[in-house]
């Protein structure tokens, strides 16, 4: 009795510890974010008050106001900004993915002369930080004419996603097992339809994650962005904040109102596709 | 429905070549075992006729074309896998009407195609679950399914069993031969598992090292093998091999044991052999059968022994070789007991020592 009391106490104590210590890691995690929202709806007073005002004592949607009100009165072409961030991220997903699918389709079934010397290439490419790569970028960019484009950022982008997502993407392909492309191709299937009617459903879920991780890269990227981009007409969201710095002033109500908005298409994103990234979803269609 | 013809088929890789030139006519309606240990080629020879593995050389012929060059689609077989090759993200009912979809028949077509299959593989309460959800031996009716409900010329089965327990295994070798009852077809069925071929096979093709060694009806294959290979790897226990030397009419053995040569045997007087002798071939004096018309005793000393219950397996020395012989209605048997055992001649071998061909015949 008296060691199964003290037993059952140890695990309650594990369990209360297991849970505090969950409690503070969430907390490091999430203060900075809840931070940056909470200052996008206070007065820039209350977000310079030292010491912090943890308790806000007003709320209100200033920032936001002044944000997509004229030029100056605070705002900043936030929707162009937008538009770009868009157009820019879902384009360079989009082929990032196809590329991916492709390649790592390629490295999960078939044989071919240096494909590891390739793969480990491909891999190398993403230890190089692409600050360092952003002076020669910037350099050749400008000579070719495509500075300042949207299609100068895509390329960009683009390079930068597809070693991992192929990386990926030959990940998931390798757990799906050759066979079931075999048997469709028996059950009637061309090459192509067992792809698109088996591996690649299968698969899905793969492709999807690595379809996440490449727009959050490029939907979040500032360093690259802020060098290869001058004007509204090319300008991401992350590279928009600077807007809000001027010679003697930072607008820190506004970044945080800006760095919200940027936030939430993320967030609606994961969101959407998190249930395709459980993954487990070959489990069944071979051996148990 | 169709015949198979393989003529001179080649498979390599690169340099090494792993199937070499074999032939084989499978007829109508024919039930045909590929057997072998692995690596031996059967599940190439097998996934060549599908349209898996390219042809190096040769022609294999499904009906009266040449199929070599077809992808598999257009061959109209269908095929059961090792590990199923379920559709995970289909249920069982949309796997089953996975190749009739493809081939674009219509909705009501396919329904009923599917109901009729599942119906013969009691599958009907399992058509809106997913594999996943499917138990080992469930799953494998699925994939029988999917290859039963396009009537094709020819169903391939690539070691369909061996992912089952011992148990299922037994009970779906049964279910295989109901099913080529119910839908004569044409079946090519590979496996490592002797005892698989026997029971399944109306021909038996055992192959090794890409070379196909006998084809045969099970019985032919069991009392006749051409080979040491064939003798020991068909029947279980596999066939003893004593190693002698014909002098005058008899098998010496090493320790100097005369075996009169087994009728219908031929050989050289000097030449080097192996006698071979199957566990119901040689049984202790008194727990034998009836004994016919030549029998020829040997005393042996017992190592170790098997009970089964009917029967009992020995383990005896003989001439330096362990030798297994069963024993009919057994008596329990010390180790090391000596006891005298009759060897029914008519069904032993003889085989050439140097190239271990048959002497028989």
């Amino acid at each position: 009795m008296a060691s199964n009391l003290t037993h059952r106490n140890r695990r309650r104590t594990l369990k209360a510890m297991h849970f505090v210590g969950l409690l503070l890691a969430m907390m490091v995690l999430c203060v900075p974010g809840l931070w940056v929202v909470l200052n996008s709806f206070r007065p820039t007073v209350e977000i310079m008050a030292k010491p912090p005002v943890w308790i806000p004592n007003e709320l209100n949607l200033d920032h936001y106001r002044a944000m997509f009100g004229g030029v100056g009165e605070g705002g900043v072409p936030i929707l162009t900004y937008f538009r770009n961030s868009l157009v820019i991220s879902v384009t360079s997903t989009v082929i990032a993915l196809l590329v991916g699918m492709g390649g790592g389709y390629a490295f999960a079934r078939y044989r071919f002369r240096f494909k590891g010397a390739i793969f480990v290439g491909l891999m190398a490419t993403r230890a190089v930080p692409g600050v360092a790569l952003s002076l020669p970028l910037f350099i050749i960019f400008a000579r070719v004419g495509i500075i300042d484009t949207h299609f100068g950022m895509i390329l960009a982008y683009v390079a930068m996603n597809v070693p991992f997502t192929i990386w990926l993407i030959d990940g998931f392909f390798r757990q799906v097992p050759p066979e079931l492309a075999e048997a469709a191709e028996i059950d009637g299937c061309t090459r192509w339809q067992a792809f698109w009617r088996v591996e690649f459903p299968v698969a899905r879920s793969g492709i999807a994650s690595a379809g996440i991780f490449a727009f959050l890269t490029s939907w979040n990227e500032y360093a690259l962005a802020s060098q290869l981009t001058r004007s509204v007409t090319s300008k991401t969201m992350p590279v928009g904040l600077l807007d809000f710095t001027s010679e003697f002033t930072l607008n820190w109500g506004g970044m945080c109102a800006l760095a919200v908005l940027m936030i939430i298409p993320a967030l609606i994103l994961t969101f959407l596709v998190q249930k395709h990234l459980i993954a487990g979803l070959t489990f069944g269609g071979v051996k148990g | 429905m169709a015949q198979v013809q393989l003529r001179n088929v080649v498979k390599k890789y690169g340099a090494l070549e792993v199937v070499h030139a074999i032939n084989l006519e499978i007829a109508d309606n024919e039930f045909v075992v590929l057997v072998g240990p692995s690596g031996c080629g059967k599940s190439t020879t097998l996934r060549m006729i599908a349209g898996l593995e390219d042809i190096s050389g040769g022609a294999v012929l499904i009906g009266d074309r040449v199929v070599n060059d077809l992808p598999p689609r257009e061959r109209n077989i269908s095929m059961v896998f090792q590990n199923y090759a379920l559709y995970p993200h289909m249920t069982v009912r949309q796997n089953l009407g996975f190749s009739l979809k493809i081939a674009k028949h219509s909705q009501p077509e396919i329904d009923k195609a599917v109901d009729e299959a599942a119906e013969i593989l009691s599958l009907t309460p399992l058509l809106d679950r997913k594999p996943g959800a499917l138990s080992g031996g469930q799953r494998q009716r699925v994939a029988m399914g999917r290859a039963i409900v396009r009537h094709p010329d020819v169903f391939l089965f690539d070691e369909p069993l061996s992912n089952l327990d011992a148990k299922l295994r037994t009970q779906m070798r049964v279910e295989i031969k109901k099913l080529h009852q119910k839908v004569t077809s044409t079946i090519v069925y590979v496996t490592h598992d002797q005892i698989e071929a026997m029971t399944l096979a109306d021909r038996i093709v055992i192959m090794k090292d890409g070379y196909i060694e006998q084809v045969g009806t099970p019985l032919e294959v069991f009392e006749n093998p051409v080979n040491t290979f064939v003798a020991t790897f068909i029947g279980s226990p596999p066939m003893n091999l004593l190693d002698g030397v014909i002098e005058g009419g008899q098998v010496v053995l090493a320790d100097g044991t005369r075996i009169p040569v087994p009728p219908a045997c031929h050989g050289r007087e000097g030449q080097a052999v192996q006698f071979g002798v199957r566990a119901d071939n040689i049984m202790p004096e008194g727990h034998a059968l009836p004994p016919g018309a030549h029998m020829a005793g040997v005393e042996m000393t017992v190592n170790l022994t098997e009970p089964l219950g009917t029967e009992t397996l020995l383990f005896a020395e003989l001439a330096g070789t362990e030798v297994q012989a069963k024993m009919l209605n057994p008596r329990p048997v010390r180790a090391g007991e000596r006891m005298v055992f009759q060897i029914t001649l008519d069904k032993c071998h003889l085989f050439d020592a140097e190239t271990g061909l048959t002497l028989k015949g």
